[in-house]
């Protein structure tokens, strides 16, 4: 008798070894635990993570404001330097674009801007900081935050050498990219073998340009409130 | 039944006698891929590293629980769930290097080395032996990126994890700092492993 009872009901380990929940059981039990994990370590890490990328943004504002020299003597310096992150509207008719920015404050004084902008580059996204100086009429610096441009060629966009060539154009007209010296002052020199590269960044640079050129005023300024 | 290999024949199988990279020819992806200098490839290496450790300490402890139908889907869900904590990890600490490796970092996921040693070793014995295993494995894949990686980057830029080692004068090879050169470099180390090995069968008196 009691023989015969064992065997109808199944133990727990044998039911689970023969329907289909059991069959997954440990996939499931596994995906459960593992979310778990990955949320702990997203909550702990993500602030960190966005801070990472606000930091390296706000790092490189002052050299593109006043040159690396000038930039340290004033980080050195007592008055204080200001960075209000804002947004802007920028452009006309019927497709306005909203650029993010920073407004440089240094004693009190208007210092210059810096346009965060992004364009397709040969093999990615490339983003771009561009200064520009309080009376919006030339550009103070820029900065590749990121690219993925191929390496030995494309990449050295981000070259001091050659994003320097950028500092001092006037805002006036659009930049052109030229092979060797042209000559010409709105050229940009092109890098050997990345064309492509060159004048992706001098695009993304000339859009911003025209799009702020006039609705760069303190009234379209939006700052952004920053959140402790 | 077939004799399984001990810990210690594991750990050092990893290294040379069954390379990732050398000898089972695993693993290419960011082989050729991140080895353009000494610094992307050790993190990679050690990205890797603690991904197959873990992989296979999990797999190792839930061997007995496995459905054969059911244990790719186990493996890649575990092997998921360690990439992402490295992708964050590097993000939050080492933000920089996790900018320059990019994409790489969660392809890890798809690595075949983890997989082929979850399935070979980690499912079948105990977890000392999948620890051993996955440190040998990780050693000898960091070796064969290094070794890569050093060629690379002295031969394309003349520096060494970014020190300049060679003479000023040194007319840097892009070429080996781009994809082609990671397949020349790849092609003629894999091939002087190969010599030294055959040289060494040979003077044992014998080949296999």
């Amino acid at each position: 008798m009691a023989h015969a009872l064992k065997q109808k009901i199944p133990s727990p380990g044998r039911w689970l070894r023969d329907t289909n929940l059991g069959q997954a059981w440990l996939v499931l039990a596994l995906a459960i635990l593992f979310g778990a994990a990955l949320a702990a370590v997203q909550v702990n890490l993500s602030r960190r993570i966005e801070a990472n990328r606000q930091n390296e943004t706000l790092s490189k504002i002052p050299e593109l404001v006043w040159g690396p020299a000038r930039a340290r003597e004033i980080k050195s310096g007592s008055a204080a330097v200001q960075i209000i992150p804002g947004t802007l509207q920028a452009g006309s008719g019927a497709n306005p674009i909203t650029l993010n920015l920073f407004k440089v404050i240094h004693a009190g004084q208007l210092a210059g801007w810096v346009i965060k902008a992004g364009g397709q580059g040969y093999a990615e996204k490339i983003d771009l900081l561009i200064g520009i100086d309080p009376q919006v009429s030339a550009l103070t610096g820029l900065f590749v935050l990121d690219q993925k441009e191929t390496p030995g060629l494309g990449n050295k966009i981000t070259a001091p050498g050659w994003r320097g060539q950028f500092k001092g154009r006037s805002t006036g007209r659009p930049l052109t990219v030229a092979a060797g010296l042209s000559g010409s002052e709105a050229a940009i020199d092109a890098i050997t073998g990345a064309t492509i590269s060159s004048r992706s960044v001098t695009r993304i640079v000339n859009r911003v340009m025209a799009a702020v050129k006039d609705s760069l005023e303190v009234d379209t300024f939006r700052p952004i409130e920053r959140r402790s | 039944m077939q004799v399984l290999p001990t810990p210690t024949e594991r750990f050092i199988q990893g290294i040379l006698p069954e390379n990732p990279v050398y000898r089972q020819l695993l693993g290419l992806c960011p082989t050729l891929a991140v080895t353009g200098g000494l610094k992307p490839a050790l993190t990679m290496a050690a990205a890797v590293g603690f991904v197959l450790l873990c992989a296979n300490i999990i797999t190792s402890l839930i061997r007995n629980l496995l459905k054969p139908h059911l244990r790719i889907v186990v493996f890649t869900l575990t092997i998921a769930t360690f990439v992402t904590i490295v992708d964050r990890f590097l993000a939050a600490y080492l933000y920089q290097m996790s900018k320059a490796l990019g994409p790489y970092i969660p392809l890890i996921i798809v690595n075949c080395i983890i997989i082929c040693r979850c399935e070979v070793c980690a499912s079948r014995q105990s977890v000392p032996a999948a620890a051993a295993d996955a440190l040998g494995q990780s050693l000898g894949f960091g070796l064969a990126l290094a070794g890569i990686a050093a060629v690379r980057e002295l031969l394309g830029t003349g520096m060494l994890a970014g020190y300049p080692v060679l003479p000023e004068s040194w007319p840097d090879w892009v070429i080996m700092v781009l994809p082609p050169g990671a397949f020349l470099t790849f092609g003629l180390l894999l091939a002087l492993v190969n010599w030294i090995s055959a040289d060494k069968q040979q003077g044992e008196g014998g080949g296999s």
